[in-house]
């Protein structure tokens, strides 16, 4: 169990605006020991007495194991709804039920090999330190970081001393190419030779992504950021369609089995739909 | 057994402050036969199978863990989106998505089992066959602590129509599961509150072989998406549950116990809180499950039992089961009137 998630009340240290997102950095003891690039937390929102029942999941932008406050994990998020609103309402010292880390971190290659990670808006949370990680394995790292405009983008000064390059892309051309960020990751992987791309942003994104690794005989390692009650695994709402080992399709849980999964093994066209010949699909006519 | 630690987060409580002068509460029950250790429960499809929620809480500890209704095959369940958060609750239509009962049965139950918790298998079926066959298997394995019967699911022999909402299908699905199942093994038939006479339902699944009654399944609500101005949920319509239905299954339990005091009642439906299970007792359930509240806080089941501890000391009661049905008999009268 010392290596499972802990749940505990964790305290606000700060909360800043950055661009259009909020950066919360919350002391919650023990959860930035366990935690790998990738993993998640699940925040209850709206206090003891709230009427917003459903966790919030977002992934670790940063965690710190030890510092005057004691272990640290933050968060980037974005005002979409009342819980993240309630989130963004939050000061110093007030208390958030955290529950984490989470789900199933981004597979690290054995060889010191060139990596392309890509971020879609504050996607790219979780990959700071995954870049760390890479690094020390002696990975060379480039980043893409795409958004819709500007305000849009998170961490593009951090990414220049994260990664050996850095492309930035914004659709309305407010800053770095126009357009997104699959538009120039084809010249980007091969460029740098790389032997895996990471991503973590909108499905549509992800799904392009990972067309085009397996066009690039690249592996891919994608976090998905589907909606979640739980976070932990028991409520079955999080299910995205994956392709098994033994080849067999299943409507697997994105919270435990991601959210980082093989792009290839993703049936992204699918998502949102039970594809024919999952294991347990209705037959013709439906479930009863 | 009794739980002597304080409540981790005491929620909702303040007027039970002090409590620690009361009497000594034991928490441990007697439901139809089965001792638990507490009357707090896990509710069917909000605890998986349990071991997900061994890292916030342990399973042996808490009365029963409820899994997740199982069928016959595996099932893939419905498509996304299978949830939407409303108001004190949420609606899910998920569509029992699970391994189907020969998977459940090699790794699920022995898990729980192993793990000293009391399993109470919820079985779900859409035909009488089935349910006679979940029946059989799930009674011939070892360490089943009870069985729940969901009925909540269409009766594909039936038009689709909802075996909880006819009494007389009702009985059939129930009496067909429990053929299978020992004599001495409880089987707790759950029922939908989305029926005009829940009462001569409850009547109907007793005489068909039920121990005891779980009250309430979630009862069916919508929700619309105002900017695609289409229904949320890929399934249309989904199952409203939470604290937004609890006087909703607090009234099912009342007049359930009322018209039937010596059938044993479990209440389910919204139990955030240790006053909250208290409340459910009152009414006449002998136990309760948390569900919804599960996703909220995994640790509820564990901290629920506290808090009722806290609350029953407070009143001068010394187990759960004394509190079951007191809110039936009549209000004292105020002080001072005595004779």
């Amino acid at each position: 169990m010392s290596t499972g998630p802990l749940q505990l009340r964790g305290r606000v240290l700060k909360l800043d605006r950055v661009g259009d997102y909020q950066h919360l950095t919350l002391v919650a003891p023990g959860v930035a020991e366990r935690t790998r690039p990738g993993a998640f937390v699940a925040l209850a929102v709206g206090g003891d007495h709230s009427a917003t029942l459903l966790r919030r999941a977002f992934s670790i932008y940063r965690a710190k194991a030890s510092g005057v406050y004691g272990g640290t994990v933050e968060i980037v998020f974005a005002v979409h709804g009342p819980g993240t609103a309630w989130l963004a309402d939050r000061r110093p010292h007030d208390e958030i039920d955290v529950i984490g880390p989470l789900g199933r971190p981004f597979a690290l290659p054995k060889e010191p090999v060139p990596c392309v990670l890509v971020g879609g808006g504050y996607g790219s949370a979780p990959l700071f330190g995954l870049a760390d990680r890479l690094r020390e394995r002696g990975c060379s790292v480039h980043m893409v970081l795409g958004a819709a405009s500007e305000s849009r983008l998170f961490g593009t000064v951090q990414a220049k001393r994260s990664a050996q390059s850095v492309v930035v892309t914004t659709e309305d051309g407010s800053v770095g190419t126009p357009g997104r960020a699959t538009d120039v990751l084809p010249d980007l992987l091969a460029r740098t030779n790389a032997a895996v791309v990471y991503a973590c942003g909108p499905m549509g994104m992800l799904s392009a992504i990972a067309a085009l690794a397996e066009q690039h005989g690249v592996w891919s390692q994608c976090a998905v950021e589907e909606q979640m009650a739980c976070g932990v695994g028991v409520c079955m709402t999080c299910v995205l369609p994956v392709r098994g080992d033994d080849g067999v399709v299943r409507m697997v849980r994105s919270c435990v089995e991601g959210p980082v999964f093989r792009g290839d093994r993703v049936l992204w066209a699918d998502a949102g739909t039970i594809p024919a010949g999952t294991l347990g699909a209705p037959r013709v006519g439906g479930h009863a | 057994m009794t739980v002597t630690s304080q409540p981790a987060a005491v929620v909702d409580s303040s007027s039970d402050v002090g409590a620690a002068s009361g009497p000594v509460v034991d928490l441990a029950i007697e439901l139809a036969g089965v001792r638990l250790p507490t009357p707090v429960m896990t509710a069917s499809g909000c605890a998986a199978a349990g071991r997900e929620l061994a890292p916030f809480l342990d399973v042996a500890a808490i009365g029963a863990v409820v899994t997740k209704s199982v069928r016959l095959d595996p099932r893939s369940g419905r498509a996304t989106p299978r949830m939407v958060e409303t108001p004190s609750g949420m609606l899910n239509s998920i569509g029992l998505q699970g391994p189907g009962i020969d998977a459940f049965l090699a790794t699920d139950l022995p898990w729980l089992v192993s793990h000293g918790a009391r399993a109470v298998v919820s079985i779900a079926g859409g035909s009488l066959g089935e349910y006679a066959e979940l029946g059989r298997r799930v009674g011939s394995s070892p360490g089943v602590a009870a069985v729940e019967v969901n009925i909540s699911c269409p009766n594909v022999e039936n038009r689709g129509l909802v075996f909880a909402c006819d009494p007389f299908q009702a009985a059939r699905a129930v009496s067909a599961a429990r053929r299978g199942i020992p004599r001495d093994v409880p089987v707790l038939a759950k029922l939908s509150p989305d029926v005009t006479d829940l009462v001569s339902i409850a009547d109907s699944v007793m005489e068909a072989g039920a121990t005891g009654l779980t009250l309430i399944n979630t009862t069916l609500g919508l929700a619309i998406d105002h900017d695609t101005m289409r229904p949320v949920l890929a399934g249309t319509t989904g199952g409203l549950s939470g604290p937004a239905i609890r006087p909703l299954a607090v009234r099912c339990v009342w007049q359930v116990h009322q018209a039937m005091p010596d059938v044993p009642i479990v209440g389910v439906g919204g139990v955030r809180t240790g006053r909250d299970a208290f409340e459910f007792l009152l009414a006449g359930a002998t136990a309760v499950q948390v569900g919804t509240v599960v996703f909220h806080d995994p640790s509820a089941p564990h901290r629920v039992a506290n808090e009722l501890q806290v609350a029953l000391a407070a009143r001068g009661l010394r187990s759960p089961a004394e509190a079951v049905g007191l809110a039936h008999q009549p209000r004292p009268r105020p002080e001072g009137t005595d004779d």
